[in-house]
């Protein structure tokens, strides 16, 4: 099982292939971090460079201990905030690093197709993390491998994904796997962050969550961005825990069976209450240990992948 | 005497819009004659066969950066990629730094011009001090200096009581209100046309509505005011309707359209290329097609190019972080003539007219943009069959950020002719 590309820019480029290549051979990474010795030498020799120019502790942990799992050596360059405010730009920093000789890149980056920039100009691969508002290919990745653990396959599900679309990476990363993968998508919240534009994508677009929540097997909660309040995509964070969020009484409607999922970190109290937890079957914590698991298996196919382009 | 023959080539007629076999004799910097055949044993003779012969190209809307940013452009650099380029005037706008808000940077550009003596650069003067939007510029002063024209380039003027001000002050010297049409309230942050494709692509959007906003409004205060109101790189089909209403209602109205927004559209952008991000947006491909149609029918009455130079580490970097522009003075005509004329889109004579005599109209300029006895010797020579290749070696300009770059295309300016001095590339 190969894949034969240089990058993992985003999953609207992948084909369904690709994708079952990408989760069945995640599986099998998971096994090795349930060994006592969580170690193989599969990339020994190996560079992996963390470009962080946002924050992201989940992130940047979850691929760095991929890295290390596999042996990769890692360096990490985090940036807060744009580069080009210290006088120094995306190119230079990336021909910098290059000149080190890095086997791949995995790249988080505040602005949409920040990634696609830096993997025309080098040689490695590299891996998106999260670009702007555009994709988060392993963070759907490691979606899809939760689900497809609990209901055995993602053809059919129906999932519903509520908050922020607008701004998500997330989310368009979601809706382009899921829907190669053969489940239904939803999307809801309120039309200020879920512009009809997103119908087009061939999903259903609902602004009523009761409605919404209905005969879903996974309800995705998002994170609403509080900085986003500033420029008043609606009017406060009671209003959109009243009309948006998901509460107890909301869940009720829903099916016996929906699984919650959120991508983290999750504001109690405003996306999703917190006691619904105790009642409500949860993957969150799946989703993070599938996290490693999955940027395991990225970085073992299209590392390797690299050189079978060669 | 200095006289100049210029002999068998096919002359772009627009204001009898016809091309024809004539010879051209130029003295003094003003054309004595165009006849089917001349001679004059005391001019020198310019073969022009298998030459097109066309009136020398105005752009109403090019930003040559100097006062302030001549890492990227200056007046020196800007004119002589103009006059590569067939044109024998640009308009300079006024977002430079310092804005040209006053007759002192005014007659700056006009000296620095002189120096320069290759296309001449007509001032365009700002609508407001600082280009803030708040309190009128020295409109009168400008003018009188040399300013063409007056616009706060690169924002609207939200302010409608200044903008109504501003159309109505100029009247008495029929001064000309260049609207670059955004209500940048609704663009905040924008990267690119707001529809589904920059949706998908994680690109904030500027949409439409922010464009048709603005122009709206500036009709309505011409309307108002009787003032004469030029809109800048109109981008939509919607904006179009406006603009024709307003021409219906004999408002005085008038719209210019960018090489990049008739041949280019949103579709551009799936890769991120940073040279596509210009303001405002490419629009979908449909809105394209709209302003095609409308330069043909009249209600888009110039083609101008919104030339704006960056140097390559600014344009080389994340979407986001780099500037919106594209350069074209270097190669404006032959690529429109290449992808609107030989393709059957566009007939020559109304490209010619749209980049020559309409502009001369708008901007009040005499005895410019044709091709006939007793205008200025401006002209140029087009050589439709030759090859250029628009790469390093060939861009005049100091930048070079267009998507064009190494392309090949079909067409060649020889020289340009301007006040009857030759300048041969
Ligand atoms: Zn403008």
């Amino acid at each position: 099982m190969q894949i034969k590309r240089k990058d993992l820019l985003g999953l609207e480029d992948l084909t369904r292939e690709e994708i079952e290549i990408i989760l069945d051979t995640a599986k099998s990474m998971r096994e090795i971090l349930d060994r006592p010795i969580k170690k193989v030498p599969t990339l020994k020799g190996k560079t992996v460079v963390n470009m962080f120019f946002e924050p992201s502790t989940r992130t940047q942990s979850s691929f760095d201990l991929a890295a290390k799992r596999l042996s990769a050596d890692t360096v990490s360059v985090s940036t807060k905030g744009s580069a080009v405010q210290k006088g120094e730009s995306l190119l230079d920093t990336l021909l910098n690093i290059d000149a080190m000789k890095a086997d791949a890149f995995i790249v988080r980056h505040w602005a949409s197709g920040a990634p696609h920039f830096l993997a025309k100009h080098t040689e490695a691969a590299v891996i998106n993390a999260g670009d702007g508002t555009h994709e988060h290919p392993t963070q759907a990745l490691l979606d899809m491998l939760t689900m497809e653990d609990r209901f055995g396959k993602i053809e059919g599900l129906r999932v519903l994904i509520v908050g922020d679309i607008l701004h998500s990476r997330v989310a368009r990363s979601n809706i382009f796997g899921l829907k190669k993968m053969g489940a239904h998508v939803t999307l809801a919240g309120p039309p200020t962050l879920l512009p009809e534009y997103f119908k087009e994508l061939g999903v259903e677009i609902c602004y009523d969550i009761d409605e919404a929540v209905k005969d879903k097997d996974v309800i995705m909660a998002l994170r609403i961005q509080k900085e986003r309040l500033e420029e008043a995509y609606f009017p406060s964070i009671r209003e959109y825990r009243k009309y948006f969020g998901i509460t107890r009484e909301r869940l009720k409607k829903a099916s016996k069976n929906a699984v919650i999922m959120h991508p983290g970190p999750v504001n109690w109290g405003v996306e999703l209450d917190f006691d619904l937890i105790q009642e409500r079957e949860s993957l969150i914590l799946d989703q993070v240990t599938n996290g490693v698991a999955i940027r395991m298996a990225v970085l073992y196919l299209f590392i390797r992948g690299e050189k079978a382009h060669e | 005497m200095n006289r100049k023959l210029f002999k068998g080539g096919n002359v772009v007629d627009v204001l009898r819009r016809k091309v024809s076999k004539a010879d051209v004799l130029v003295e003094e910097g003003f054309i004595l004659a165009v006849e089917p055949s001349i001679e004059a044993s005391d001019a020198e003779v310019i073969n022009c066969d298998g030459l097109f012969i066309v009136p020398g190209l105005i752009d109403m809307h090019a930003h040559l950066r100097e006062p302030g940013e001549e890492h990227k452009e200056d007046i020196g650099t800007g004119t002589s990629a103009a006059i590569h380029g067939g044109y024998v005037a640009v308009v300079s706008m006024p977002n430079t730094n310092p804005p040209c808000d006053n007759r002192s940077v005014v007659e700056y550009i006009l000296r620095r011009s002189k120096e320069e003596d290759k296309a001449e650069v007509l001032p365009c003067g700002t609508i407001t001090k600082g280009r803030k939007g708040l309190e009128l510029a020295e409109l009168s002063d400008m003018h009188e200096g040399g300013a063409v024209a007056f616009s706060d380039d690169g924002s609207w003027v939200q302010h409608s009581g200044v903008m109504r001000r501003a159309l109505e002050y100029t009247k008495f010297f029929n001064g000309l209100i260049i609207s670059h049409a955004e209500d940048s309230t609704l663009t905040h942050m924008g990267l690119a046309n707001e529809s589904a494709l920059t949706t998908k692509l994680g690109l904030r959007g500027m949409p439409i509505a922010a464009e048709t906003i603005a122009i709206f409004r500036d009709i309505e205060l011409a309307r108002l005011t009787g003032g004469r109101l030029h809109i800048a790189h109109v981008s939509s089909k919607d904006s179009i309707e406006l603009i024709k209403r307003a021409k219906e209602a004999d408002i005085k109205v008038t719209a210019e359209v960018t090489p990049h927004h008739l041949l280019f559209d949103e579709n551009k952008l799936v890769d991120y290329d940073s040279n596509y991000k210009v303001n405002p947006p490419l629009r979908s491909a449909e809105d394209r097609e709209a302003l095609l149609d409308a330069l043909k029918k009249g209600i888009i009455d110039v083609i101008a190019t919104d030339h704006a130079p960056h140097a390559d580490f600014e344009k080389m970097d994340e979407f986001n972080a780099a500037p919106f522009g594209m350069i074209w003075l270097d190669f404006a005509f032959p690529v429109l003539y290449q992808s609107l004329v030989t393709s059957g889109k566009l007939d020559l004579i109304k490209l010619v007219e749209s980049m020559s005599l309409k502009p001369a109209k708008i901007l009040g300029l005499e005895k410019l943009g044709a091709i006939e006895k007793g205008y200025r010797a401006s002209f140029f020579a087009f050589n439709p069959e030759t090859e250029i290749k628009i790469d390093r070696e060939f861009i005049k300009s100091r930048a070079y950020n267009t998507p064009l770059y190494n392309f090949k295309v079909k067409g060649k300016i020889e020289w340009t002719l301007k006040d009857g001095k030759i300048y041969r590339h």
